[in-house]
């Protein structure tokens, strides 16, 4: 039997940490980074060493915890997708300039299209924003092996070094031969004290901002890193020179998933042999030497990464460079192997290739699942606060968008604060200003809710705030929140409770109803808008309590079917439950006929009773 | 190489599917690539992963073609396996004009399509409709695996629903078998 295995990418990256001795781990969960932590949780007993992995509050937490494991002189990851970046930027600039003892290793993952993101962001911007080398994996083994080299680098220089992957990468698998499970890096904690550098102060921090220059400019120069023909093979692989029988003297630049999907497009148009491949494993800083070379040589040069121009804006030539800086390459949107193919054809001057027939149906939106407590929860809101202005959050219930009772939808924990932005808006100008509902779930209210609840009570704000509590981070697989009181290896700590939270933040209206009981969860609704509208009032807090369906670790055992359902002959087919409710067990028949219920999708909720109009679904 | 794409509906069994072509391919000495749908889109969206097979032995490899990219082109794949009709309609511009659709449908109306949820659901367990599929496929023919391979690794996976699935397999393989004769 082989020893290879089929990994998925981030499967790989857990592999590569574990490879290369790492110690301590934090993630905060998000597509497409999720699976890295959970395979490192389930890997861990296997490296013969203590290693620490957590699921931090949020990514900012995260990253500062595996921070200070470096100091120590141990080695540490930080692993998340690239908007909880966006949280983390903080701690990420400061550690440019302070630098590491122990590899230090931010897996940032990218997602190109998007597919689960709000944005198409460039973290290889942040890299260099925050003047850090990353590293560009173009398939998941590269990316398992990438893990090693990052954290050499960031030991003999002593700064943290990112490695970026895309979706295309986290959501690959391969086959591959993991390596040996080592303690590479030192287990012992030593912090050295050194205030000028781990507490420096401004005048410190030019000095700190020198070295920092100083290392990039060597990092650019490391052999190992540089930039590497990949076809034609023949030649040293850093060879510049083009092939004689070229005509033309161009060439295409790429790195990550394009890479991949470059080298079949290229064999497919026959010029894999003619046309020079150089692939960037290290995008930022780039080999000084590559980048005059290159300008030399070649007349014209296609440069194809994702998302943003990262490569490109470091070849300065602008005549001889195509990209998206001259709109060659589209400037928004994931490339897709047909989208390099076309690209690649124009740049050669070939013709265009068939045109596929596009897909002749949109295909499905996503939705919530069947039984889903947020459903429940949403329907409830949309009967208390019709017309109300509803800002959400980031998760599953981002969904609620499908209800019409989500309108906003900015980053994580914003959903609060935007309700007093709304509230401060609306009341400075409006005689009747609409009621503001706003929904946010327990894993992204401990995330980042929290300050903003502070501020929204201490600005006078009024709003009511329905935290969606199913006791997990449900969207990206089912990871624990603070409420859990336990750790991963599952040693109990204390569980920190919403309730308590809430109340600590200064709000004096806190409701706690599971959605399931509609009565009941609609008359904490009206009670919590009586009091934003009251004399003495102010915030109020409804905790909406129901486990994920989906999540089987904490259900097992549970009698998942309550009611059983049933579609009496008052249903008209008017469809309303269908549009405004939308649970997948809830299946149109046709025009002005009765609706059916899919036994197999039904959970037996009962809460679809109360979307039907007519009063036409029953439970028996 | 053989290219395939699977398609459904989230929850469907896509993914598991896929593992179970992918590990078959590890045992018959293949490199696999893979591409998957996770995230939102897997609450109730449309599902695709994206698999590629290539023999790791040169003298089976076709020369020269490299085996990089973890994504299908469209107009490119040797096989979709639609477990759903809507399959077709979304993902069908993946299939190449000489390609093979496996499309599990409650109107079947061509020789590789079967109401495999029909079949699955005669075994007592609708969800199972996935491997009655992938039985016929692999009873087809035309996959790069022989049925028996798959049904081996079908085992060697296990679980708690080990019975039902060798069952279901079993059942997609048998129709496939039927139609050849026919």
């Amino acid at each position: 039997m082989t020893a290879r295995k089929i990994l998925l990418g981030n499967e790989a990256i857990a592999y590569g940490l574990l490879e290369a001795g790492c110690t301590l781990a934090a993630s905060y969960p998000g597509t497409p980074a999720s699976e890295v932590l959970g395979t490192l949780a389930r890997l861990r007993g296997e490296a013969p060493w203590p290693l620490h992995v957590e699921w931090s509050i949020n990514e900012k937490v995260a990253f500062e915890v595996a921070l200070a494991n470096s100091y120590c002189g141990r080695r540490s990851a930080a692993i998340m997708k690239q908007v909880g970046l966006n949280v983390a930027a903080d701690p990420l600039m400061s550690a440019a300039y302070t630098g590491v003892k122990g590899g230090f290793v931010l897996v940032a993952a990218d997602d190109p299209g998007p597919h689960s993101s709000q944005t198409e962001q460039d973290s290889r911007f942040m890299a260099m924003a925050a003047k850090i080398p990353v590293l560009d994996p173009s398939s998941p083994e590269e990316a398992r092996q990438l893990v090693s080299s990052a954290l050499a680098l960031s030991e003999k220089y002593e700064i943290p070094v990112m490695l970026r992957p895309t979706t295309r990468i986290c959501h690959a698998r391969q086959d591959m031969e993991p390596g040996l499970f080592a303690p590479e890096g030192k287990e012992e904690a030593v912090f050295e004290k050194n205030p000028a550098r781990w507490a420096a102060t401004p005048r410190f921090r030019l000095l700190l901002h020198r070295q920092l220059n100083e290392k990039l400019s060597r990092i650019a120069a490391e052999p190992a890193l540089a930039p590497r023909r990949v076809t034609p093979p023949d030649g040293p692989a850093t060879e510049l020179r083009p092939p004689m029988a070229l005509p033309r003297e161009i060439c295409i630049v790429a790195s990550g998933a394009v890479l991949s999907y470059l080298q079949e497009v290229m064999a497919d148009l026959g010029v894999l042999e003619d046309v020079p491949l150089f692939a960037v494993t290290m995008p930022f800083p780039l080999s000084q030497a590559f980048r005059q070379n290159i300008l030399s040589i070649y007349s014209r040069v296609l440069v194809l990464e994702e998302t943003c121009p990262v490569i490109e804006m470091q070849l300065q030539d602008r005549h001889r460079v195509d990209g998206r800086l001259n709109g060659f390459v589209p400037s928004a949107g994931e490339l897709l192997p047909e989208v390099v193919e076309e690209i690649v054809r124009r740049f050669l001057e070939l013709p265009t290739g068939t045109p596929v027939g596009a897909p002749s149906s949109p295909g499905r939106r996503p939705t919530l699942c069947a039984g889903c407590p947020h459903r429940a929860s949403f329907h409830a809101i949309k009967k208390v606060f019709p017309k109300a202005i509803y800002p959400g959050d980031i998760g599953c219930y981002t969904l609620g968008l499908n209800l019409g009772a989500v309108d906003t939808v900015l980053c994580m924990g914003a959903s609060i604060s935007q309700a007093a932005g709304f509230y401060h808006a609306t009341r400075a100008t409006l005689d009747d200003p609409p009621p503001i509902c706003a929904t946010i779930g327990d894993s992204t209210f401990f995330h980042s809710g929290i300050p903003a609840l502070i501020n929204a009570v201490v600005q006078g704000a009024r709003f009511t705030l329905v935290i969606l509590d199913n006791g997990t981070t449900a969207m990206t697989g089912h990871q624990p929140t603070p409420a859990a009181g336990r750790r991963l290896d599952g040693s109990p700590v204390p569980a920190v409770r919403i309730p308590d939270l809430v109340k600590a933040c200064g709000v004096r209206f806190l409701a706690e109803e599971d959605p399931y009981q509609f009565e009941s969860f609609t008359s904490a609704l009206e009670k919590a808008r009586a009091h934003t509208e009251s004399e003495n009032g102010g915030i109020a807090v409804v905790i909406a309590k129901h486990p994920c369906l989906m999540d089987r670790s904490r259900l097992a055992g549970k009698p998942a079917r309550r009611v059983t359902v049933t579609v009496s002959d008052r249903c008209k087919g008017c469809g309303i439950c269908i549009s405004q409710f939308e649970c997948p067990a809830l299946q149109a028949t046709g025009e002005k006929s009765p609706i059916r219920i899919d036994k197999a999708l039904c959970t037996g909720c009962g809460v679809c009773v109360h979307a039907c109009p007519q009063g036409a679904l029953e439970t028996m | 190489m053989q290219q395939i794409i699977i398609s459904g509906l989230g929850g469907q069994g896509v993914l598991f599917i896929t593992r179970l072509l992918a590990e078959t391919a590890l045992t018959l000495n293949h490199s696999v690539l893979i591409s998957e749908t996770h995230g939102m889109a897997q609450r109730g969206g449309n599902v695709i992963s994206h698999l590629k097979v290539n023999p790791r032995e040169s003298g089976l490899r076709e020369a020269n073609i490299p085996f990089t990219s973890p994504l299908i082109r469209p107009g490119r794949a040797d096989i979709l396996i639609a477990l759903h009709a809507d399959a077709l309609l979304v993902h069908g511009s993946y299939l190449k004009p000489d390609g093979t659709v496996f499309l599990n449908t409650s109107e079947p109306s061509h020789a590789t399509a079967l109401d495999a949820t029909a079949i699955a659901t005669a075994l007592g367990s609708s969800v199972s409709a996935n491997l009655v599929l992938v039985g016929f496929t692999a009873g087809s023919g035309l996959l790069f695996s022989p049925p028996e391979a798959v049904l081996e690794t079908i085992r060697r996976l296990g679980g708690k629903r080990l019975e039902i699935s060798l069952k279901a397999f079993q059942a997609g393989w048998d129709e496939a078998r039927s139609r050849l004769i026919d």
